[in-house]
């Protein structure tokens, strides 16, 4: 059976689909074709069409020469797995004691959804005054040894810091997708593997991953393309960090965004997007191509 | 092999209690059925036993050791799923060895204990198979592989053939009792259908609104059921029931007005008290009419069943059914003579559904089915 409802006239379906085109329109294509342009031209800092001036590959010949660039590409994949891996991770034995419904897992399901409604500027702001070193929460541990802990001035505790707010931010996504997936588990299926003498941590190993393969999957795909690319990065980045000290947290897309409207150097800046879509989409590839193939689906 | 000792055990969720104080014994290498409605508590009261449920009051013992605070794989138990519950991910044989790979078994003993299994339950082709590819009767067997691998002291089994169809019920039925005399672990199996519960059962015990109404032989329990409730939940085509009263004397009661003679030893202590009493179709008779000492009746229709058949008559707007051989022929519409021997009249009081001339031999029974 096949409903649909068929237009008559031509002008309603434009009509209907118009707003979300004219979205369309101003904030992906155009951009997109800016993008294209100025990687592939020589764009004036302050604007004026008649000067552009093409020059083929050679601002990505610039961004490939530049070793600061391949540190940034480095931090980059080191913050996405890192991040991904500790949200994903938290989540999942957030979502496996909800499941398992310990005492006040109804309280808990709530405020483990709270932090993915929350703006990432909002959460960097945050954690900024709560990680600050001389007066935050954690101050304490420099009364212990100074130093310990200063985002500031070591660059390993700035990424620290930002890895910590993104995971925060996206427990709560991530935790959401897991309790659904678990709570479509059978429950006779824990019963029985209880049964067969495993302990939760057993369990959660041959049974509840397993079978939350497909979900796992989704997350994990989702969760590395945010981190790597996503406006959270640039948020968290900006209101901690600024890619600082001495551009150790400089993630592409910060360096990107700062190197465009900062550095005002459009072109460069637009070969690195390019080449972080031409990543995300490689990226992609290998976990669909190799890492579904893994999961098992129902 | 075990003994389970079940003592005062109840359950609540919440406000709402599900089992009243039950007492149970089962001996080691009993095959023990425990029948009842859906909702009853059979099934909480055997995943109680299993440790999936926490005991409310009560104690429930193992082979003489408590298990109330044990986890499941403490205490020693095995379970059939009703769903099966076999692992989707995994084999036939990573199903059937899942517990002993718990175990940490190595892994040579392993493959030669699952291929051993396999055998018993008739799954040696079948081993490199996942759960989707396989029918009803083989997930069935999986999961009865998976439950006798470990060689536990009991087995526990929950509804595990009511997914199955009527054929292959009968024949699991019949390897599940084969498979309890080559095992002889003490076996609790949970079922609402009572042809199961008939033919598999040393001890049957009948439950009904979290209350054990009659522990018995399955033989004892048909012929001598202890309240209402075990009479008509027992037997198919189901018993038939009227009110009546007994009759001062003691020796009869009146259906429709035709004086039915009773067992004075049934009714010689109660006579004038209001009972319900019950025959089973099996032990009507049907006369022509006008014979005495029978109830004038029309036959309503007839239920051919090929061996017999199945007569249901009227008498004063109340349904009988009688069994008949197959060759006793009955027409529709006539009028017809129903005769209820006395051997085979089963009386209840009207108000606690006991049985009239029961010897309080469990006095717990008692007490709760008054309460209830």
């Amino acid at each position: 059976m096949n409903k649909r409802a068929v237009f008559k006239s031509w002008w309603l379906p434009i009509l209907f689909a118009f707003p979300q085109l004219l979205l369309i329109l101003f904030f992906f294509y155009w951009p997109a074709t800016s993008v294209l342009t100025w990687a592939f031209s020589l764009e004036p800092a302050f604007g004026g069409v008649g000067e552009r001036l093409f020059v083929g590959w050679d601002n990505f010949r610039d961004v490939f020469a530049d070793t600061e660039y391949w540190q940034s590409v480095s931090l980059s994949l080191f913050f996405a797995f890192s991040a991904t891996a500790l949200s994903m991770f938290v989540a999942f034995v957030l979502a496996i004691c909800v499941d398992r419904q310990l005492k006040g897992s109804g309280l808990f399901r709530f405020f483990y959804i709270w932090p993915y409604a929350i703006a990432a500027p909002a959460v960097g702001l945050a954690f900024r005054f709560i990680f600050a070193p001389e007066s935050g929460l954690i101050a304490v541990v420099n009364t212990w040894s100074p130093d310990l802990w200063n985002p500031a001035k070591f660059g390993s505790h700035a990424m620290v810091l930002v890895i910590i707010c993104f995971a925060w931010k996206w427990i709560g996504y991530n935790f959401i997708f897991m309790t659904a997936g678990l709570q479509s588990i059978p429950r006779s299926l824990i019963e029985a593997s209880s049964m067969d003498g495993s302990g939760p941590v057993r369990r959660a190993l041959d049974l509840q991953i397993p079978l939350l393969a497909p979900t796992l999957f989704f997350l994990l795909v989702l969760n590395l393309t945010e981190s790597f690319v996503g406006p959270d990065t640039y948020g968290i980045v900006d209101l901690t960090t600024e890619g600082g000290p001495n551009k150790a947290t400089n993630v592409m897309v910060y360096r990107i965004v700062s190197e465009a409207f900062r550095g005002l150097n459009y072109s460069g800046a637009a070969a690195q997007s390019l080449i972080l879509i031409a990543l995300i989409m490689v990226f992609t590839f290998i976990q669909f191509r190799y890492v579904e193939r893994r999961v098992h689906y129902k | 092999m075990a003994e389970i000792s079940i003592k005062d055990v109840c359950k609540s969720y919440g406000r709402t209690q599900i089992l009243h104080g039950v007492d149970l014994n089962f001996r080691a290498g009993e095959f023990v059925v425990i029948l009842g409605p859906s909702g009853c508590g059979k099934s909480t009261l055997l995943r109680m036993i299993a440790g999936l449920e926490e005991i409310t009051g009560g104690e429930i013992s193992i082979d003489g050791v408590v298990v109330n605070e044990l986890e499941p794989r403490d205490r020693g138990c095995s379970m059939v799923f009703q769903n099966y519950a076999l692992y989707p991910h995994m084999n036939v044989a990573a199903n059937i060895g899942y517990a002993l790979k718990v175990a940490g078994v190595p892994r040579a003993e392993r493959t030669r204990r699952i291929v051993e299994t396999a055998r018993i339950v008739g799954l040696e082709e079948l081993l490199d198979r996942k759960p989707a590819e396989l029918s009803g009767g083989q997930r069935q067997r999986v999961a009865m592989g998976r439950a006798i691998i470990r060689e536990p002291k009991v087995f526990l089994f929950d509804e595990p053939l009511s997914n199955l169809d009527a054929k292959l019920r009968v024949q699991m039925r019949v390897e599940i009792r084969r498979l309890h005399k080559r095992l002889s672990a003490t076996s609790v199996f949970v079922t609402h259908d009572q042809v199961e519960a008939m033919t598999l059962a040393d001890k049957l015990i009948v439950m009904n609104k979290g209350n054990v109404e009659q522990v018995g032989t399955p033989l004892e329990i048909y012929q001598r059921p202890r309240t209402r409730f075990v009479g008509s939940f027992i037997g198919s085509p189901a018993m038939n029931f009227f009110d009546s009263t007994v009759a001062p004397g003691g020796d009869f009661v009146l259906l429709d007005g035709i004086r039915l003679a009773i067992d004075p030893a049934l009714g010689g202590d109660n006579a004038g008290s209001a009972v319900s009493a019950g025959i089973r179709p099996e032990h009507c008779r049907l006369v022509a009419a006008g014979t005495a000492s029978s109830v004038p009746a029309t036959v309503d229709f007839v239920e051919e069943l090929g061996s017999g058949r199945i007569v249901h008559v009227e008498i004063d707007g109340r349904d009988f059914a009688v069994a008949m051989d197959e060759g006793q022929l009955v027409e529709a519409g006539t009028t017809v003579g129903l005769q209820l021997p006395a051997a085979h009249i089963h009386l209840f009081s009207l108000q606690t559904g006991l049985r009239l001339d029961d010897v309080p031999a469990v006095k717990r029974t008692i007490k709760t089915t008054v309460a209830a």
